[in-house]
């Protein structure tokens, strides 16, 4: 375990030292800052706009640097051939990945603290007042980021980065549509079987990002159930243990040239 | 399991990369069988594209061969077992640049399990020995290459391997830096462990190896200790002798020296009796000997031999590697 504990402790330096994600965090901060502006000119709901845009931007940019550092985290130590004295030392290839998967988790983690501190700043400014629903869904946020984490991994252990890129941003697309998908094909009158066959696949083989998004029901104050919590959580951890573990399987076969 | 004094142990192995519609597959290894014992230092030589790298990345897991077996201290290569005894450094490294060199060491020392006293106590001790300990608290990015070189070769020591591979350490490295390669691998030697040393130095390869292995085009042409591969191919012995006067040159030898000047004459001799016979008689005259030198084939021209021996019969047989 000591093993994973100095690649998490490494990749976690290493994506706080990255200038990506600062670039990320400060256009998070400014979009967070922004939507004061955006919020002061709708009429009416302005409290609700100003809730909404605060939680999306935690969740896209989250995204993207789960994304980004996240696809860049294997990749540049298989370009850098850093890999070379990593694999060939006593530790599994797949302790090296969890370690990679829970160095950038904490490093989001930390990201989504600092977000959820200028959001919640904001809201205090705004005199909008702070609702625990608001914590819940930006910890589901954060649960969804370990799951897409868990996906850019999976492509970037086998795949360039620029394929790794459109891989898990399909994938993660997908995800967000897959339950909304299989929704309309099974009530739609229209739909044809193959098609409610297709959109039931395709619920099954991609994690339900769906699960993660209470933003709505936050930006309305409607408070987020302990069981909901514990469900999605759950549910992160299971498909991001089902990803790390096809993207070992593929990596413990993998030649590093 | 091999015996327990065989530290590498190859047998029939081979590696071909598969091709892809633009390439063609390529066979690198061919039915290699090499034996290292412990202790021993062990030259692994051969032009660009022999197969020495791919050698080294199959017994350090990173590769895996299409057939045959090699074992590492009585273990399957790639075994996190045999990973454990070893220390690498890599051809022309890349390290984490924004660690510095104390951060990356602790690194390395926690991925083959130490604790934080030995990791600290282990820096301490190679930090000097490379001769980085300024550089202690310093961000690799703003380290030299031979610098690099230094840091690189101390991670291969972290865990007091068993066994050290060296691809190519001394590339790129001034005269410093080579001396500095090469004392590290004579203490290694006195430590009593065993060494696989890959370069294009042949003159360090010399010094420093007991046996050598050759390879060209994935296959071993000639694996010999260093010293009896150069005994085989000893021309001749020159022996140089000052203060003398032309009549007692006369006496010492019957040959006419092959250089003379007013203040030496040199003398080739066949081999070393005749050698001593001569250096005996200028002794008995009250002449200065100044010097006693094996004329000799260096491993740079024996490796170019082999080279060219086994260039021309691919040439005979166009099949070659590529298949």
């Amino acid at each position: 375990m000591i093993q994973i504990w100095a690649v998490t402790l490494n990749s976690f330096r290493e994506a706080m030292r990255d200038k990506v994600l600062y670039s990320l965090l400060f256009f998070a901060m400014l979009m967070i800052l922004a939507s004061l502006a955006v919020a002061q000119m709708t009429i009416g709901e302005y409290e609700k706009v100003l809730r909404d845009l605060g939680l999306a931007a935690i969740s896209i940019f989250g995204l993207m640097i789960a994304i980004f550092v996240g696809i860049g985290l294997v990749h540049k130590e298989i370009e850098r051939k850093t890999i070379y004295t990593i694999v060939s030392k006593p530790l599994h290839r797949w302790q090296f990945l969890v370690g990679k998967f829970l160095g950038l988790s904490a490093t989001l983690l930390l990201q989504v603290i600092s977000m959820a501190a200028a959001f919640a700043l904001i809201l205090v400014f705004a005199e909008a007042g702070l609702h625990s629903s608001l914590l819940a869904a930006i910890w589901l946020s954060y649960t969804e980021l370990l799951v897409v984490t868990a996906i850019a991994l999976l492509f970037s252990s086998f795949s360039s980065p620029v394929l790794a890129s459109m891989f898990t941003i399909g994938f993660t697309l997908i995800g967000r549509l897959s339950s909304g998908l299989l929704e309309f094909a099974e009530q739609g009158e229209s739909s044809s079987e193959s098609f409610r066959r297709f959109a039931r696949i395709l619920y099954r083989v991609v994690p339900d990002l769906q699960t993660f998004n209470v933003r709505t029901a936050a930006s309305h104050e409607i408070g987020v159930g302990w069981e909901y919590l514990g469900y999605g959580t759950g549910y992160a951890v299971a498909w991001s243990a089902a990803l790390l573990l096809i993207a070992s399987v593929i990596f413990h076969f993998r030649e590093f040239r | 399991m091999i015996g327990s004094d065989s530290v590498i142990h190859c047998e029939g192995l081979s590696k071909r990369y598969r091709g892809s519609l633009l390439r063609r597959s390529y066979l690198a290894l061919d039915s290699l069988d090499l034996q290292v014992k412990r202790g021993e230092v062990v030259g692994y030589i051969g032009p660009n594209g022999a197969g020495k790298t791919t050698t080294i990345k199959i017994l350090m897991g990173l590769h895996r061969q299409t057939s045959g077996r090699a074992e590492i201290l009585g273990q399957p290569v790639g075994s996190v077992a045999a990973r454990a005894r070893i220390g690498y450094l890599p051809e022309r490294p890349y390290f984490y640049d924004y660690l510095t060199a104390e951060e990356f060491l602790h690194f390395y020392g926690t991925l083959y399990g130490m604790s934080a006293q030995s990791r600290r106590q282990r820096i301490d001790e190679l930090l000097p020995l490379v001769k980085i300990e300024h550089a202690r608290k310093i961000p690799l990015r703003k380290f030299s290459k031979g610098m690099l070189q230094r840091v690189g070769l101390a991670q291969a020591l972290i865990n007091r391997p068993e066994l050290v591979v060296l691809d190519e350490p001394s590339s790129g490295l001034d005269p410093m830096g080579r001396m500095l390669i090469r004392d590290v691998i004579f203490e290694l030697k006195r430590q009593g462990v065993t060494v696989l040393f890959c370069s294009h130095i042949l003159s360090d390869v010399e010094d420093i190896c007991d046996r050598v292995a050759i390879l060209v085009k994935g296959k071993l042409v000639k694996l010999a200790a260093v010293d009896s591969l150069i005994q085989e191919t000893m021309h001749s012995v020159e022996v140089t002798v000052r203060g003398f006067t032309t009549e007692e040159l006369s006496k010492i030898s019957a040959e006419q020296p092959i250089l003379l000047t007013p203040e030496r004459a040199t003398f080739s001799t066949p081999d070393h009796e005749s050698a001593t016979e001569l250096v005996r008689r200028a002794l008995d005259q009250n002449l200065k000997v100044a010097s006693i030198k094996p004329r000799r084939e260096t491993l740079e021209s024996l490796f170019v031999e082999h080279y060219t021996a086994e260039d021309q019969d691919r040439g005979a047989n166009p099949e070659g590697n590529q298949r």
